[in-house]
């Protein structure tokens, strides 16, 4: 900590996810969760415990701000993490997030909205093996966040990455999720795992009230 | 342009005016000093002197901001280099520039090692100094997403450190610039037989107030003309992508 202290952030933890699987972190803010994508990321050493990564180990990562290279063109940000990627398949990409009026802009030009999106290709672009998102929609307006969240659906079923994605939205959590794990207040422990049967984004509003119901259930527990 | 142009006017107006309060002899007016130029310009003196204290000023110049750029950054980076480097840093500092050179010609002979070593050994510290500042204020979360998208360290270097510390090392390059300008004449003055502090030097001696202000106007216009053709372009070009508006 800057002032010299220690804190304990995250207590005792443990899961793992499958091949292909979207898992959410949803807990209250301070909890930890974005410690913990740091520590899966490698950005964060100060731990005990162990992260088992998968064998390629391709990482993407969408941070909570867009970190993108303000001297840098749209297009070049993302080929500078993704020097491999195709020239189509930069293409679609940019298409399939409305970013291909812009791809010779600076991030300095863009909105928020637009920043995200170019952070969202960037982590895409590399064909990740892990995709860690950090609350990739907070701070939208609800309409677009919801938007991103159905573009960001629609990569993530064509692609098929292991997936984790930390948000304190829980219908953001029931829309992309396969698996939603949730945290307690720091020292965060795991307090439930619930499965989302249905495929993604594609829930009617009935069943996402019953799952909200039964979340609410299980977490009294 | 016009209000330049009126400006000058009026300078060299002043001038006139000041030369003939105080006597051609303290003050040559502006066409005794015209005339001078011209002369020292046809014998091929002009060039020659200019050009002497040009390829110092140059030479002195890119060493000190390369080793002092160097410095800086692994001074930003690393506490321990920072802690090692910096009593040493702030001796250079703060030596006055007479000593260093008076000790390089002392312990190197009078030769032009010695000179642009001893100017270079004036400015590095003003760089390293600069630089380390820039070091010191990168962002780290560029440097950590660089990590995990598994970048180069020459992609690294080139695409997110060097243009962050573009602003520093810009301003490293004209404070710099200005005061290499002034100690290559010292140092041709108390050591070296040619450039333009060679030249005032013997005309001091001479009492040829002329040929002083011949040789300044000379100099004056070429840092003039490498602070318009060279400094400012670059500048511009470094600053491009934050005059784009939002």
């Amino acid at each position: 900590m800057a002032a010299g202290g220690s804190l304990h952030v995250l207590g005792e933890l443990a899961f793992g996810l499958r091949s292909g699987e979207v898992a959410a972190l949803v807990g209250p803010s301070g909890c930890g969760k974005t410690t913990l994508l740091r520590i899966i990321a490698g950005l964060d050493r100060d731990f005990e415990g162990s992260v088992f990564l998968p064998a390629k180990g391709r990482l993407g990562m969408v941070f909570q701000e867009p970190r993108l290279l303000g001297w840098r063109t749209v297009e070049q940000n993302v080929r500078l993490a993704a020097p491999r990627a195709s020239d189509t398949e930069l293409a679609g990409l940019f298409e399939m997030l409305e970013l291909t009026a812009h791809r010779n802009h600076y991030p300095g030009e863009l909105s928020l909205g637009l920043a995200r999106r170019v952070a969202l290709a960037r982590a895409f672009a590399v064909n990740p093996d892990l995709l860690l998102l950090d609350e990739p929609f907070v701070s939208l307006d609800a309409e677009l966040a919801l938007r991103l969240r159905e573009e960001l659906a629609e990569l993530v079923n064509r692609r098929s990455p292991m997936t984790l994605l930390v948000t304190h939205n829980l219908d953001e959590a029931i829309g992309l999720a396969d698996r939603i794990l949730f945290l307690s207040p720091s020292p965060a422990r795991i307090l439930a795992e619930i499965p989302v049967a249905s495929p993604r984004e594609t829930q009617a509003p009935e069943r996402t009230a019953a799952l909200r119901a039964e979340i609410a259930r299980r977490l009294k527990l | 342009m016009g209000w330049r142009l009126i400006s000058l006017g009026l300078l060299i107006g002043a001038w006139y005016a000041g030369s003939q309060l105080a006597g051609e002899r303290l003050l040559p007016g502006p066409r005794a000093v015209a005339l001078a130029l011209l002369d020292e310009a046809e014998s091929g003196a002009l060039a020659f002197n200019l050009g002497a204290t040009l390829a110092r000023v140059a030479a002195a110049f890119v060493i000190a901001m390369a080793l002092g750029s160097v410095i800086g950054i692994v001074m930003g980076r690393s506490p321990i280099a920072n802690r090692l480097g910096d009593p040493w840093l702030i001796v250079l500092l703060n030596l006055p520039a007479l000593v260093i050179i008076v000790l390089a010609y002392i312990w190197a002979g009078l030769t032009e090692t010695a000179a642009v070593g001893a100017v270079a050994l004036n400015k590095l510290p003003v760089a390293t100094v600069t630089v380390r500042e820039g070091a010191r204020s990168l962002d780290m979360g560029l440097d950590e997403m660089a990590y995990v998208f598994r970048m180069r360290s020459w992609t690294r270097m080139r695409h997110i450190v060097l243009p962050q510390l573009a602003p520093y090392l810009a301003a490293a390059a004209r404070s710099g610039l200005s005061l290499v300008w002034k100690i290559v004449l010292i140092v041709e003055l108390l050591g070296r037989p040619n450039g333009v502090g060679f030249e005032i030097g013997v005309a001091f001696q001479l009492f040829d107030v002329t040929r002083i202000l011949a040789y300044a106007l000379a100099f004056v216009a070429v840092m003039l003309a490498v602070e318009t053709l060279l400094v400012q372009p670059l500048e511009r070009h470094i600053a491009r992508w934050r005059l784009r508006p939002a």
